[in-house]
């Protein structure tokens, strides 16, 4: 991995345990890191995505299992979730938010501001995400209670610096 | 008397977490107004007596900087304390918030502990 690359991986252990510790109470055991280097196979469960624009742009990940996703719900907002619903997709997204929200912080004294969108959370059988021209994710992977999540983050430069740019949308296509 | 706190923020999830910890920090609070971003806490502090707007800065709609621009150009809103409650980090969005007149910031994930810290001043202080 590149010093970049290893940056990031630090940058998504620390903001994952934080998360994890003050929201959940919880421990997420690092399992190791890896680079996707292509589009996923399609697959099951729940993913999200979220934005990040300035002197560098990307978006930022969870993947996760419909179980897990209840089980982190439910430990967020203390109530039973026995099926994926708004409200679990709504937890998903600001854990989203809140992780990748970090990995930003951590990350923006090396490549300056960044502006964070608002999250997307996607639950289906069989479907394949891409993000507009990403093409390489910096990933870690995490067991909690048994369950694996995946944290992700695609950082580039972009051709011309716009500090203080913030995404409009969300450049990401799910194809079922 | 007991103080009516707003609380703006997209994510139902946090709206409920930040209930339970208000709830839990035995101060005397009333009700917990929730909106899902500026606009709807606007309408709501149009209705309602508020003494303490917990927001989030980053909203669809009207975002948490827009709502802390509207309350403190206004006359009748200007003095209520806004506390500002983001993902963001240290420079930026929350230099912003604190040079448009918010009241302080608690930075997410954040414990129940931080957040009594950062209100315990600020309701004493409001309590009607």
């Amino acid at each position: 991995m590149t010093e970049m690359e290893n940056l990031i991986v630090e940058s998504i252990k620390q903001s994952t345990a934080a998360v994890f510790s003050t929201m959940l109470d919880a421990e997420a055991v690092f399992e190791g890191a890896a680079i996707e280097k292509r589009t996923p196979e399609a697959s099951d469960g729940v993913v999200s995505f979220i934005g990040m624009a300035g002197a560098w742009a990307g978006a930022g990940s969870l993947v996760c299992s419909p179980v897990m996703a209840c089980r982190v719900s439910a430990r967020m907002l203390m109530a039973e979730f026995p099926a994926v619903d708004d409200e679990v997709l709504d937890a998903v997204a600001e854990l989203t938010n809140m992780i990748i929200g970090g990995v930003k912080t951590d990350l923006e004294p090396r490549l300056g501001p960044l502006g964070l969108s608002i999250p997307t959370v996607v639950y289906g059988k069989n479907f394949k995400a891409k993000g507009a021209g990403i093409d390489e994710w910096v990933g870690a992977t995490f067991d909690w209670e048994g369950e694996r999540l995946a944290v992700k983050v695609c950082l580039a430069p972009t051709a011309a610096p716009q500090a203080k740019a913030r995404p409009a949308g969300h450049p990401y296509a799910v194809e079922v | 008397m007991e103080s009516e706190i707003l609380v703006v923020d997209d994510s139902a999830a946090i709206r409920k977490i930040l209930q339970r910890v208000l709830r839990g920090t035995g101060m005397p609070i009333g009700a917990i107004y929730e909106a899902g971003d500026g606009q709807e806490a606007l309408d709501t502090l149009g209705r309602q007596r508020i003494d303490l707007v917990l927001s989030d800065i980053n909203m669809p709609k009207m975002d948490g900087l827009q709502l802390l621009a509207s309350l403190k150009s206004s006359d009748k809103w200007r003095a209520i304390p806004v506390v500002m409650i983001t993902t963001e980090g240290g420079e930026s969005r929350v230099a912003e918030a604190v040079k448009l007149g918010a009241a302080g910031y608690v930075r997410k994930p954040f414990t129940a502990d931080q957040i009594k810290e950062k209100l315990m001043g600020f309701l004493e202080a409001v309590r009607p």
